[in-house]
């Protein structure tokens, strides 16, 4: 029970070094990225609103502050600032507890990314497979709100949803397959460390990026697979009854997953914090600025996207996900296998 | 630590499957299904299985609940009616848990470690220093190939089985044939027909 009564005595004078330096390394670090990503959230919906506004020839926000740079401030104040409005018919615990948990897990799944050699707060052996486990886990917030907010319109958003999140989870588990059978490990820094030896897996997995891609899209339930919220039939989906922060939490929740699909696809087929090419002027750059230049490039073709395709419908969506990306991934994790087999490719770990 | 967090997820593991099979809600029951799994994964990972730990959250919590919990929405049970029969199917139900509790008994009492096993390292997987994602992948595909590929027959004959049982081919439904629209040219499907002034066509 040490560790349990060395929480205490912080009054001592070796506490510094024994309990408090070692909380503070584990807070600090965590506070930082978690204060990053809402930074990140809050400029990306600006990002998107300015990109879409340049796609579509207009000026997007522009009178908060100089250049509009201050509208994703005043819109995070407005939120924080209404009220929240709980339906007279939903179920109080579960309603309120949806938005939360999309927020958490949209947060959770940070501790294993690699911001560059060394720099992630949980390097652990299962990285990939924590990631998967945390987006999967992503369904509940979305299925909890269209249950509990007692409402057709969220409910039928919160099953399309549902359904749509479970179907493209398999197609980019078997993409995750494919990378990780060529890299050896599991572990993402692993993985970027593969790609420094070997080659960026975007060059000999193309086809598998597409499919990750796209079933990002789709995993974020970003358009032109946002049936969970296509506004012209289902109002707003599975947050239609849901006001203030609630709505608030959800849509951080979605925008820091957005960063996040597109963090884990730098990492698995950008090369993460490697620069593209080993010569002196972009080994100067730092990873970290790297790995972000990389995230933003993938985000602004998530923002493209969605400024450029038309909704998809649900059946099409359906056809998609199971009869075109499955069998593709599939076979691509049968040919990578056979190709690293047979010209003896394999990593040794 | 590892003792106290032991104790955390082992306690809101047991609390969580009682409330499993005493909330009202068949909805809440699913949704602390899901809290159970979670905490046993906790438990896992206690134990060094990380690999275990994270398929238990993948497959259960992520698609097998997920499903659950379509199906029960959607059925929307009304709750009364879902205590009625409780008398009536004690007998059984409480032959069925005493069959079960007597087979559990017997586990416990008859439970040995192999007799070579290392001591003092009986819960923890010993994998000699590499991932246990690894090690796994070593016996499974290998020394249990067969039973692993039974395993894998068995689903997909229940899979197939599921959907032979579920398929009805209806009559009357317009599908999209994306093949058919794709073979479709200007010549075949357009024809510009001169229409005479006052004639019609």
């Amino acid at each position: 029970m040490t560790e349990a009564n060395s929480l205490w005595p912080l009054l001592s004078t070796d506490s510094w070094a024994n309990s408090l330096w070692p909380l503070l390394s584990i807070v600090l670090p965590i506070a930082l990225i978690v204060g990053l990503l809402m930074l990140g959230v809050a400029y990306l919906t600006f990002f998107e609103r300015k990109i879409i506004a340049a796609i579509q020839l207009r000026k997007g926000p522009n009178v908060v502050g100089p250049f509009g740079l201050f509208q994703p401030l005043a819109d995070g104040l407005k939120l924080l600032l209404k009220e929240t409005v709980i339906p007279a018919w939903a179920n109080r615990g579960v309603f309120i507890l949806a938005p939360l948990l999309t927020f958490t897990l949209a947060i959770m799944a940070w501790a294993v990314i690699p911001f560059d050699e060394g720099w992630v707060i949980a390097n652990i052996n299962v990285g990939i497979l924590y990631l998967f486990a945390i987006s999967s886990a992503g369904v509940y917030g979305i299925i909890m709100a269209g249950w509990a907010s007692n409402s057709k319109y969220a409910f039928l958003g919160g099953l399309r949803s549902a359904a749509q999140m479970v179907s493209y989870e398999v197609s980019i588990g078997f993409v995750l397959v494919t990378v990780l059978m060529s890299a050896g490990t599991l572990n993402l820094s692993g993985i970027v460390n593969a790609q420094e030896k070997g080659i960026w897996y975007i060059v000999p997995h193309f086809p598998m990026f597409v499919v990750f891609f796209i079933s990002a899209l789709a995993e974020t339930n970003r358009a032109p697979f946002d049936l969970p919220e296509a506004e012209s039939e289902l109002v707003a989906g599975y947050n239609v009854e849901y006001s203030a922060m609630t709505f608030g939490m959800f849509f951080l929740g979605e925008y820091a997953n957005m960063i996040l699909m597109s963090a884990l696809g730098a990492i698995l087929f950008l090369g993460g914090w490697l620069p593209p090419v080993n010569v002196v002027p972009f080994t100067i750059v730092p990873g970290a600025l790297w790995f972000f230049v990389k995230i933003v490039v993938l985000l602004f073709v998530f923002l493209w996207v969605r400024a450029t395709f038309p909704r998809y419908r649900y059946d099409q969506l359906m056809r998609l996900g199971w009869k075109i990306f499955l069998p593709i991934s599939l076979s691509w994790v049968v040919l990578t296998a056979g190709v690293l087999v047979a010209f003896d490719f394999l990593p040794r770990g | 630590m590892h003792s106290i967090m032991f104790y955390v997820f082992a306690i809101i593991a047991i609390f969580g499957s009682i409330i499993v099979i005493t909330a009202r809600n068949p909805v809440h029951s699913v949704l602390f299904l899901v809290l159970v799994f979670c905490n046993v994964a906790g438990l896992f990972l206690l134990l060094g299985a990380e690999f275990l730990a994270m398929i238990l959250v993948i497959v259960y919590a992520g698609a097998v609940a997920v499903l659950f919990l379509f199906v029960i929405m959607m059925l929307n049970i009304n709750i009364v009616p879902f205590r009625e029969g409780f008398l009536s199917y004690l007998p059984i139900g409480g032959l069925i848990g005493m069959i079960l509790f007597a087979e559990l008994v017997m586990v416990a009492a008859g439970w040995v470690f192999a007799p070579n096993m290392p001591a003092g390292n009986l819960l923890a997987t010993t994998t000699h220093g590499i991932p246990n994602t690894e090690a796994l992948g070593q016996v499974l595909y290998t020394r249990y190939i067969y039973q692993f590929q039974t395993a894998g027959i068995a689903l997909l004959v229940a899979m197939i089985g599921a959907i032979l049982l579920t398929l009805r081919s209806r009559s009357g439904v317009r599908r999209q044939s994306v093949a058919r629209q794709l073979v479709r040219t200007k010549a075949n499907s357009l024809e510009l027909k001169k229409v005479p002034t006052r004639g019609g066509v």
